[in-house]
């Protein structure tokens, strides 16, 4: 019943579920994030994360070595990202369109893939739980932070260090004025291609990591569609957070909090409906979007190609 | 190299720079047929010419953004290659574009430094940069705070932080891009100082601009280019500003347009105490009373933002007006939509002619006849008049001179200064009794710019009540009879033709009454 919610086992494994189902929404949103910020948005972040997903998933069965799944998932992002990049910097695609059509590809690929592939639905022993020593032990905290896998941790890490990249390096400098003012950073020798080509990039393997953080180390199967709109949320999350890694944090916390707290509620039998609570996320998206539209600008060039001026 | 070869700011001086036969074909154009251009230090050299007579082309051949098809460019007497911007800064070349190149959401150090090698390898060196250009600011006296953001800064210090980001880079030779269209007049007087310093300095600056009296004023030689071609180069001490207008567009220029005496008539247009708010949210205009009467050009000065898109956009009913009123010729039409205003005769040539003047994907024909086209001759039951929608067309491109290979041709392909007289036929051939006409030279060369005057002169003496917007105070002293300066939304002053000069416009348009300025006695 409700008042089960609220005892300490359950609230620490929601809270600890909670921890570990933000790590997609935090790989596929830094990734994003990068992107927006130099004026690219990749709507096809369900698409690459669907591919990573696979890829990982199929390596890490055949060959049983889940690191070698990680990489070839992020050769495969690489590779979407790749494709992403030409037809947005050099094709100058109207990007909102274009990213359908990778997140499409990238859903009907995998699909394929893993018809020909599996067939069937099989599970992987993912990434084991890493016990921090010491802190692991804490009661309670322990068991909510330092008992989760290695990509849950390289998730959150990612955090600080997109924010020192962004704002602390040349790189970052670049990056943030492309996305602001592509003329400017152009008349001032600042490659606007390179820097688009390079966030794009950066963004297909983060998208593909993603997927490979569900098949291999959250949920450890791999099913057609798996990923089931958290790619178009990541995108939101980036809106959400105001561009800022720390604000995406916040918002992946939010949701999978959330997300953890409907799972636990199918799982105690409390009389909800599983239809309703499965949909809270994405009321959550809604919701969110309407109250966060306005609060911060975007990067100006958001989704404008770059055209030197005749 | 001797010390007297270095500029203060440590960097090489540029001896000469020689541009030789500098020919660029664009297809269809030519846009520079065998240029000779050259500059040396410690000299101001004014590039001259109406738009399209291929200034922009030459500068942006020399700072690598474009490449010649022909020609070659002599630094200090050797040739060098100049294929992209970064070459051109590593030569000692810099450019101020006359659209700034900064992000406004960045600090100004964050703009000088970007591009550049970080002294701490990946990581940025902001402190170091913030330093150097303070330094820099010293040395040229500009003022400008590194850790302030574009967007809080003024446009006069944005263009400092254009000047400096180009000199922090080493800048021997500096290209400035019609630098002082965006000012007012004190900040054009700032910008001279700081050019003059430079020069003293052993800078070699190019300064391109239509103003004449700043070329006179600033330059120490001049070259006129026009249609692609070099008219010739002169000291501008030996040259007068009709010289140079005549030599500009090929034929005589009236500097003083024939104002004529015109009875002034009644009250047509009134606003009173009028406030709106601004696309910024903030307030757009405050308390802001005009009059203007039949026969009249009433000239609204200010410095861009300070509430003239507000002003143009209340009259036009295209701005909801929080308080106060506006009465045409007796009537109140507070609140009233455009449509109703245009059966009231009231017309309006808008600022950004592109978006708000004109249909790109229309022919002329139908841009000529937007604002009436429900109405008899040019539609009957609904339906489009098409032959007599014609006949008019053909009957205004022939009476206001535009130039387009037809009728039908879509306005996107017209040159500015015909799109705005295409914009000018339609809301002046139904001989309105008023008429906002807001920045109607903006952007247009010296040619267009006289005819546009022309006509708002010839409504005048048709008796249209004319309130003129514009930035251009060249243009506000030329054709009002009373100036209305605004500044923050608010009337600062109203003065009439005979008591306005430039500087007390200025001090009006920085938001100062000339009176207070004064020491007090």
């Amino acid at each position: 019943m409700i008042s089960d919610l609220f005892s300490t086992t359950v609230l620490i494994g929601i809270l600890a579920s909670g921890i570990r189902l933000a790590t997609p929404y935090l790989y596929a949103s830094i990734g994003e994030v990068f992107g927006q910020k130099s004026g690219v948005l990749n709507l096809g972040i369900e698409g690459q994360m669907l591919l990573g997903a696979f890829a990982a998933f199929y390596v890490a069965l055949t060959t049983g070595n889940l690191w070698l799944g990680v990489l070839v998932a992020m050769i495969v992002g690489a590779v979407m990202g790749l494709a992403m990049a030409f037809v947005t910097v050099n094709l100058r695609a109207q990007q909102g369109i274009s990213g359908i059509g990778f997140y499409l590809f990238g859903m009907g690929v995998s699909d394929l893939l893993f018809q020909k592939l599996l067939g069937t639905v099989e599970t992987v022993k993912g990434f084991p739980k890493i016990f921090i020593p010491g802190l692991s032990d804490i009661p309670g905290v322990g068991e909510i932070f330092f008992s989760q896998n290695l990509l849950v941790y390289i998730a959150y890490l990612l955090v600080p260090i997109a924010w020192f990249v962004l704002n602390k390096t040349t790189l970052g400098l670049k990056i943030r004025s492309v996305g602001e003012n592509p003329d400017a950073a152009d008349s001032l020798g600042v490659s606007v291609a390179r820097i688009r080509y390079f966030t794009i990039i950066l963004g297909g393997i983060l998208s593909a990591v993603a997927g490979a953080s569900l098949s291999i180390a959250l949920l450890n199967v791999f099913q057609q569609n798996m990923t089931s709109g958290l790619g178009f949320i990541a995108v939101a999350l980036v809106y959400f957070g105001a561009w800022k890694p720390a604000g995406v944090l916040g918002g992946a916390l939010l949701f999978s909090m959330i997300n953890s707290l409907q799972l636990w509620i199918q799982v105690l039998g409390i009389p909800i409906p599983s239809d309703i609570a499965v949909m809270m996320p994405y009321v959550l998206t809604i919701l969110v979007l309407v109250a966060a539209v306005s609060r911060v600008r975007a990067p100006s060039a958001l989704t404008k190609p770059f055209e030197r001026e005749d | 190299m001797t010390e007297s070869n270095r500029l203060a700011s440590g960097r090489a001086r540029i001896d000469s720079l020689e541009m030789r036969g500098i020919t660029k074909r664009f297809p269809g154009v030519l846009a520079n047929d065998h240029i000779d251009f050259d500059v040396h230090f410690g000299e101001v050299h004014a590039l001259l010419g109406e738009n399209g007579a291929g200034k922009s082309t030459l500068m942006r051949i020399l700072y690598g953004l474009y490449h010649p098809d022909q020609g070659e460019i002599l630094l200090n007497g050797r040739p060098v290659i100049i294929s992209s911007p970064t070459d051109a800064i590593n030569l000692g070349i810099g450019m101020i574009h006359q659209h700034f190149m900064l992000v406004q959401s960045m600090t100004v150090a964050e703009n000088v430094a970007l591009g550049l090698p970080s002294s701490r390898g990946l990581l940025t060196d902001l402190d170091r940069v913030s330093k150097r250009i303070v330094e820099l600011a010293e040395i040229y006296s500009l003022k400008i705070d590194p850790s302030a953001y574009i967007w809080q800064l003024s446009v006069g210090q944005q263009q400092r932080v254009e000047i400096i980001k180009a000199l922090y880079r080493g800048a021997a030779l500096l290209i400035l891009d019609e630098p002082t269209a965006v000012l007012t007049p004190q900040e054009v007087d700032e910008l001279f100082i700081i050019m003059r310093q430079m020069v003293k300095d052993g800078h070699a600056l190019i300064f391109i601009s239509h103003k004449l009296h700043e070329v006179v004023a600033i330059s120490n030689r001049v070259t006129v280019l026009r249609d692609g071609r070099k008219i010739g180069t002169r000291p501008t001490s030996e040259t007068t500003k009709q010289d140079l207008a005549n030599w500009m567009v090929g034929r005589e220029i009236s500097f003083a347009p024939d104002r004529g005496n015109v009875e002034r008539g009644e009250i047509r247009l009134k606003l009173d105490q009028v406030c709106c708010g601004s696309d910024r949210g903030t307030p757009g205009l405050c308390d802001v009373g005009l009059e203007v009467r039949s026969g009249e050009i009433l000239g609204v000065a200010g410095v861009s933002g300070n509430g003239q898109c507000e002003l143009a956009e209340t009259v036009t009913g295209l701005r909801k007006i929080t308080a106060g009123r506006v009465v045409l010729e007796g009537e109140d039409v507070t609140g009233l939509a455009p449509g109703e205003l245009t059966d009231r005769m009231l017309s309006y040539i808008p600022e950004e002619r592109m978006r708000d003047g004109m249909i790109r994907e229309f022919t002329v024909a139908e841009n000529m006849i937007l604002r009436e086209h429900h109405k008899r001759p040019y539609s009957r039951f609904g339906f489009l008049a098409l032959s007599d929608i014609s006949t008019h067309a053909e009957k205004l491109i022939a009476q206001f001179h535009v130039k387009t290979p037809s009728r039908e041709t879509l306005a996107k392909n017209l040159s500015g200064g015909n799109i705005q007289k295409v914009v000018l036929a339609r809301e002046l051939s139904r001989s309105p009794r008023v008429i906002i006409a807001a920045q109607p030279t903006r952007g247009l060369d010296i040619g267009a710019t006289e005819y546009v005057r022309e006509q708002l002169l010839e409504q005048r003496r048709a008796g249209a009540a004319i309130l003129l917007i514009s930035e251009d105070l060249d243009e506000i002293l030329a054709l009002s009879d009373r100036i209305a300066v605004i500044y923050e939304g608010r009337v600062m002053d109203i003065v009439s033709r005979e008591a306005a000069t430039p500087q007390k416009l200025g001090l009006l348009m920085a938001g100062v009454h000339p009176e207070e300025s004064a020491p007090a006695t």
